[in-house]
Formats: C-alpha cells, sequence, structure tokens
C-alpha cells in the first residue's frame, strides 16, 4: 500500500511539475488571484485558465469525489498526496469552492441522486459558485435559534428573513440555507436545508464592510422568495444534522487555509539582520520558530487524522480541535509577520504593499476565531462531545 | 509510511501497558522511593522486561535481537511514562544500546549486544554541566598503548552508580568520540544523587581510566545518539503527559463543589479542551521522529528537537493544570499525581529543555 502510495506521489509530483504553469507556483499576493469560478466570473490570467482547465481535464479538481459527480475516484489518501505536493511544490489552489469544501461533502452524503448528479457536477466544472446562508442576526454562537422561516406552499416553499456573514454572498450563485420549517418543537428539530438560487426575485445582498477594507461578507435579505420543493436537501426538519456535518468540513478548511505562504522564517530573515547565522532579536526569533515549528507539526497531525480516518478511527470533533488549533496559528503567524515588517507593514495604500495586502491580511485573520464558530464554541464542542464533561 | 501503528506495533503497546499496569504501577516507584532502594530500581523486574524483548527491540536480528525497531522502543517508553516505571531502559536500551549500533565494531557488537539484551545495565555520561550542552566535552581521552584512557568528571549520568559499564564522551584531537569503559575500572568514582523524580542520577568521574574501546563515526555517532535519546525521551514524555490529563480530566467529573462536578464549569473546560489539542500534537511529532529514526532519515536533528520541544512545553503545560486543577489535594504525597510533575521536570531537562531544543531548530534552519 506505502508503495503505491509513493510511486503515485512520484506520478503527481511530476505531472504538477509539468502542467503547473510556472506563473501559479508563486504565492499568492492579490485576492483577484483565486480563482472562484461561477456565472459572474473571469479569469485573471490566461495561465490561471490553463491551469484550472487542465485539472479540470486531470479530474483533479475535487480528485476524490466518485467520477460520475465529476470527481477523479481516488482515495482520501491519494486525495491527501495531491494537496501534499501541491504544497510543497507552491502550487495554487485551481479553484477555490465552497462547493467542494463545504457544500459538496454535505450533498454526498445527504442528498438524492438527481441532487447530487446536477449540483456536484456544476461544482467540479466551476460553473456555479455557492454560497452560505447559516448566521442571522440574532443567531451567531446560537445558530439554531435561527428564524429564517420558510412556509411550504404548494410546490414550493416561501422563505422570509435576513442571513448576515454570507461570505462572498454578492459573488456568488446559488446559496445553501438554514431556514425554520417548524416553530412549535425544540430549536434544533425544526430547522431545513435549502439551495436557493439567488437570481430568485426576492432575493437581494448588502456588502458589509469590514476593519481590514474589504467587503468579503454580505447580508442576505430574503422577501417572499419562492424556492421549488425539490431544493431541499434531506428530510423536512431534519436540516441541523446537515447543518453540523456541514460545518465540520467548513472548520477543517478554515483550520487548515494555511496553503501556500511563505515560511515566516524567510520573511524573518528578510526583514531582520542576521549576526552569525542568527536573528537580531532573540525573542522575535524564539516566537517564530515556535509558529513555525508548532504549523509544521500541525500539518503532521492532519496527516495523521487521515491516516487513522482511513484505518477506521474517526471523530467529529476532532474538527473543533482543526479549527480552533489552525485558526489559532494563523492568528500567531498575522500577529508575527506584522511585528517583522514594522513601518511597512502599516502600509495602507501603496504600490509597494499591493494596497496593504499584509495589514488587510492581519486584520482579516481577527476574524478567524470568530466566524465557523468561534475558539470558545469549538472548545465547548471538545469540552462537551470528546472529554464528556 | 502511515502516521498510524502498525499491528505489531499496537500489539507490543498493548501487552506493555498490560504488563507495567500489573507489575509497575505508581505505587511501586512509591515504595522504592520511600524504602530507600539502595539501586533505585528493581533488578528482577527489569530482568523481566529483558524477557519480555523490551531490551532486545532496536538490536538487529544477526546479533540476537528482535530488529523490531525504534517505533517500538516508543511505544514501550510510552507506557512506562504512563506508569513512571523507573527501571534502565533509557540508560541502557536507548542511549548505550544506540551507541554501540551506529559505531561499535562488528565484534564488539556481539559482545555487547549480548550483555545488553540480557539486562547488564549500561550508563550514557555526556553532560559535564547543569545545562545540557552537547559540544561542551573536556573529558580527554589520551593515547595508552594500543588504547586509550579518559580524564574528567560527568554529571547526571543516568543509573550510574548501578551501570556495569559506561558509553562516555571524550576529547580526542579535538573530536568528540564515545568510549565504553567498564564501570570497575581504575580511576572511577561516582557519586549517587537522587533526583527529584526518585531516580537515579550520578557524578562520574574518570582519572586516567581505561577505556575498553572507542565507537566509530565521532560526533556523527554521538549526535544521533543523542537525538535517538530525545525522541525516545518526548516518546516517555507523552506517555506521562496522556496519563496525567486523563486523571485530571476523571477528576474533573469527579470531584464535586457547589453542588455540581467542577467539569462543569466552562473556565476548566476550556483549558482541558487546550490540553487535549496540544497533546493531539504531540502524539504526531513523537510517533514521526520514531518513524524517522527507522528510517535513518538524515535530518534526525530537526525531528528529534521538534519532539522534544513539543513533548517538553506540553508536559510541564498538563502537569501543571493537573496540580492546580486537583487543587490542594494535588499539592499532597498521598496523591499521584504529584509524582507526574516531578517526572516531567527531570525528563524535561535530560538531553535539552525545550529552550535548548528550540533554538537548536531556528539554528538549523538557518536563523
Amino acid at each position: 500500500m506505502d508503495q503505491d502510495l509513493n510511486l503515485f506521489r512520484e506520478e503527481a509530483s511530476a505531472w504538477l511539475e509539468k502542467y503547473c504553469p510556472k506563473s501559479m507556483r508563486v504565492p499568492i499576493l492579490d485576492q483577484k488571484e483565486f480563482y472562484w469560478g461561477g456565472r459572474k466570473s473571469t479569469f485573471d490570467s490566461k495561465d490561471q485558465q490553463i491551469w484550472f482547465e487542465r485539472m479540470l481535464e486531470k479530474r483533479w479538481i475535487a480528485p476524490h469525489w466518485p467520477v460520475k459527480y465529476g470527481g477523479g475516484g481516488l482515495s482520501l489518501k491519494e486525495n491527501r498526496v495531491i494537496e501534499e505536493e501541491m504544497e510543497r511544490l507552491g502550487c495554487r489552489k485551481p479553484l477555490l469552492s465552497f462547493g467542494i469544501t463545504m457544500l459538496g461533502p454535505a450533498l454526498l452524503e445527504f442528498a438524492t441522486e438527481p441532487q447530487r448528479i446536477k449540483y456536484l457536477n456544476e461544482i467540479v466544472a466551476g460553473k456555479i459558485r455557492w454560497c452560505q446562508g447559516y448566521s442571522e442576526p440574532n443567531a451567531g454562537s446560537d445558530l439554531a435559534g435561527l428564524q429564517t422561516k420558510a412556509e411550504e406552499n404548494g410546490d414550493y416553499y416561501l422563505v422570509n428573513g435576513t442571513k448576515v456573514w454570507t461570505s462572498y454572498g454578492d459573488k456568488a450563485d446559488w446559496i445553501f440555507a438554514l431556514v425554520r420549517t417548524n416553530f412549535e418543537v425544540k430549536k434544533q428539530e425544526g430547522i431545513s436545508f435549502l439551495l436557493i438560487d439567488m437570481n430568485t426575485p426576492g432575493v437581494s445582498t448588502r456588502p458589509i464592510k469590514l476593519i481590514s477594507g474589504i467587503s468579503p461578507f454580505t447580508e442576505t435579505f430574503f422577501d417572499n422568495v419562492q424556492v421549488p420543493k425539490d431544493q431541499l436537501v434531506g428530510d423536512l426538519n431534519a436540516g441541523w444534522t446537515i447543518a453540523k456535518y456541514l460545518l465540520t468540513h467548513e472548520r477543517q478548511m478554515i483550520g487548515s487555509m494555511a496553503n501556500n505562504r511563505r515560511k515566516l522564517s524567510d520573511i524573518a530573515k528578510e526583514q531582520l539582520c542576521l549576526k552569525n547565522g542568527i536573528l537580531m532579536n532573540p525573542i522575535l526569533r524564539t516566537e517564530v520558530a515556535r509558529n513555525e515549528m508548532d504549523t509544521e507539526i500541525f500539518n503532521l497531525t492532519v496527516t495523521r487524522a487521515v491516516d487513522e480516518a482511513r484505518a477506521g478511527h474517526h471523530s467529529g470533533a476532532v474538527s473543533s480541535m482543526f479549527k480552533y488549533y489552525g485558526t489559532e496559528l494563523n492568528i500567531q503567524r498575522q500577529e508575527l509577520n506584522m511585528a517583522l515588517r514594522g513601518s511597512r507593514g502599516l502600509e495602507w495604500e501603496s504600490e509597494a504593499s499591493s494596497q496593504g495586502f499584509e495589514a488587510r491580511t492581519f486584520l482579516r485573520s481577527k476574524g478567524n476565531s470568530i466566524e465557523g464558530g468561534t475558539h470558545e464554541i469549538q472548545l465547548n464542542i471538545i469540552a462537551k462531545q470528546i472529554l464528556k464533561l | 509510511m502511515s502516521l498510524v501503528l502498525t499491528e505489531e506495533q499496537q500489539m507490543l503497546k498493548i501487552a506493555a501497558k498490560e504488563f507495567l499496569i500489573e507489575k509497575a504501577p505508581i505505587a511501586f516507584l512509591r515504595k522504592l522511593r520511600d524504602t530507600e532502594d539502595e539501586m533505585g530500581y528493581d533488578p528482577e523486574l527489569w530482568l523481566e522486561m529483558a524477557a519480555m524483548g523490551w531490551t532486545s527491540l532496536t538490536i538487529p536480528e544477526e546479533y540476537g535481537g528482535l530488529g523490531f525497531g525504534y517505533v517500538g522502543l516508543g511505544e514501550v517508553l510510552e507506557e512506562t511514562g504512563r506508569t513512571l516505571t523507573c527501571s534502565p531502559l533509557i540508560s541502557t536500551s536507548l542511549l548505550c544500546a544506540s551507541a554501540i549500533q551506529l559505531g561499535g565494531s562488528l565484534g564488539y557488537k556481539h559482545q555487547f549486544f549480548q550483555e545488553l539484551i540480557k539486562g547488564i545495565v549500561y550508563a550514557f555520561a555526556t553532560d559535564e554541566q547543569s545545562h545540557h550542552d552537547p559540544d561542551y566535552v573536556e573529558t580527554k581521552a589520551e593515547k595508552a598503548g594500543s588504547g586509550f584512557v579518559l580524564t574528567g568528571t560527568k554529571t547526571f549520568v543516568l543509573d550510574g552508580h548501578v551501570a556495569a559499564k559506561y558509553v562516555v564522551s571524550a576529547k580526542f584531537e579535538e573530536r568528540i568520540h564515545l568510549f565504553v569503559v567498564d564501570a570497575d575500572a581504575v580511576g572511577i568514582q561516582k557519586e549517587r544523587i537522587i533526583m527529584m523524580d526518585s531516580r537515579n542520577s550520578s557524578d562520574v568521574s574518570f582519572e586516567k581510566t581505561p577505556a575498553i574501546c572507542m565507537l566509530s563515526g565521532a560526533e556523527e555517532t554521538y549526535h544521533r545518539t543523542l537525538d535517538i535519546g530525545r525522541i525516545g525521551l518526548a516518546s516517555e514524555m507523552l506517555g506521562a503527559t496522556l496519563e496525567a490529563f486523563q486523571r485530571t480530566v476523571a477528576y474533573l467529573k469527579e470531584r464535586r463543589q457547589f453542588g455540581v462536578s467542577i467539569g462543569s464549569f466552562q473556565a476548566l473546560q476550556h483549558r482541558a479542551s487546550k490540553m487535549f489539542c496540544e497533546i493531539e500534537m504531540v502524539k504526531s511529532i513523537v510517533l514521526k521522529a520514531l518513524q524517522m529514526i527507522d528510517r535513518e532519515d538524515e535530518n534526525l536533528a530537526i525531528w528529534a528537537s521538534m519532539a522534544k520541544v513539543k513533548a517538553g512545553e506540553v508536559i510541564k503545560l498538563v502537569t501543571n493544570e493537573a496540580i492546580q486543577i486537583y487543587g490542594g489535594i494535588g499539592m499532597t504525597d498521598d496523591e499521584e499525581i504529584g509524582f507526574f510533575i516531578k517526572r516531567a521536570r527531570a525528563a524535561q531537562v535530560t538531553l535539552g529543555d525545550y529552550n535548548f531544543h528550540l533554538d537548536r531548530y531556528a539554528k538549523l534552519h538557518g536563523y
């Protein structure tokens, strides 16, 4: 098995070396260098398009999904090998997609066959960009308290309410949303999972400007929106289970977003003086080393979890660990990055700073311990589900 | 190589766990301590450990060993960490057997391995001051006839007062080499010092003491032996961390105040959850580093430092939190949790604490 995998690793690596354009192997400096797909998208460069199309043809957009849904039919282990090799070679992700990282796994688990065929193939081909409608103005950490309602009416549901913190709500084509379909029962038991085309009359969005000056989130409004009944995933009032399942994937994704970044120590070597091969500021040096080491160990832990899952041990709450620990490492990294760059790191509007890329990324990282369930919620989940406290 | 144990490794671990819980629980360490045992370990138990094959795990089959590898020894060490079992496993099987494997001649390997498998105690002598610094070796070796004599003073020699042989670092012509020395050779003085963890340590001095032989490979053998030792220690520390954490979580559920179990308080839950995450990280790096020894990886120094840093930081966190969460009862000698913080601190200092290894990690990465 290990031998087969080593062979696969060599082949994957050789293929990536050959077919990943050079410009797709340098670290991202601007959000627009990410390709998200969807009806409203265009490619930022020729290479970006070539890279996406080659990966699509190779069936490596979602390597571990079944072939009939647009995947490559590979094992989780092989999927991880591709991820590792891409990371090692610095290859950018050809398609960033909440469809792949969040909705897809939930559809694979809970959707009907016609739903899977339609939606999963669209996701892989980059045709539809998805966003998530979970949080509401009065349902944050207490997500199950959501109030957006869907009422049955002939062959459709009538949806009314407001979602908030919709990532890229203004850029997405469809939204997967949690809606209340029963107000009479325990709050978790009256929630359903709906797929909604954002072109439907009555759907509108308003961007939220963040401390980073960027607006990656929107408020999303539903005003008498008619949603065909075949866009319900799973049973009516059984949406909370799907929501939780999907959240474990979201958490894993947020926790392991550390893809394609420069090594912190390389930034340190460039920004600070070395004397006899040692960074001049011993305090920063220690913190850089600790963050770099912990990041390496965190990645090993991701690998170990995949290996253990393959060997049949799996715990859902582990995603809370990855979310908490991975985001914490990123938050520390951003703090250190700012410390290493000094006043240069503060530049907000300048050519040299790519319009404040570092400063804005730092500020954005403050949201990492809030979105997808706060640090505190993750620690609650670990305490209850794993430690049984 | 998957980052999980093979079935054979898993079986060895379970057998070790069962054996140690039955034969050498913490009460056993308490008894050794309270009876002021002169040996500081139980030779009978040690022979049983040898009979279980633990002294042979890393010794190649052509010398009568099991050739099972370091992941196996690491799993056994992890289990000895859970029960805080003191035995010569670290000094003899982890350190000295590794040095001989790396630098022994064919003839000497046959001779020494035979003894090591049987459980003859060998002690590894390198530190010369209170802080581990592998480059600071003042002990010198001089030519004498066809062999060498050693002169110098070593400290923090684990099992130094009960060893039959020593593996000693010494300088010869500006390079550091390892030498094997008979413990009753002339010019040796040893003084046992009982440490905080109730384990054996000694100061050992050599005055023109003849060596049996010099191991080959100079610094390469020396540093690799140390790295193997550090990874094995990290494995033992992981075991102690897991046990201390398990006991602490059980205590959180059991101890009631204000009419509820204290584990229902969020302030304590969050601290327990953070410890859980940190321990998961230790598991990953320890297993990876053990596998890298078996793979004869050339970057073992980096893996060893990573393992020792992470295991050291986390055992400190967990044993400190354990005492705090146990409260007053954790401060009493009657409660066993206190034994864990004592072993944690001793293991931390052995072969470099996390300050030493974080610094080394940065240096190895060119900063």
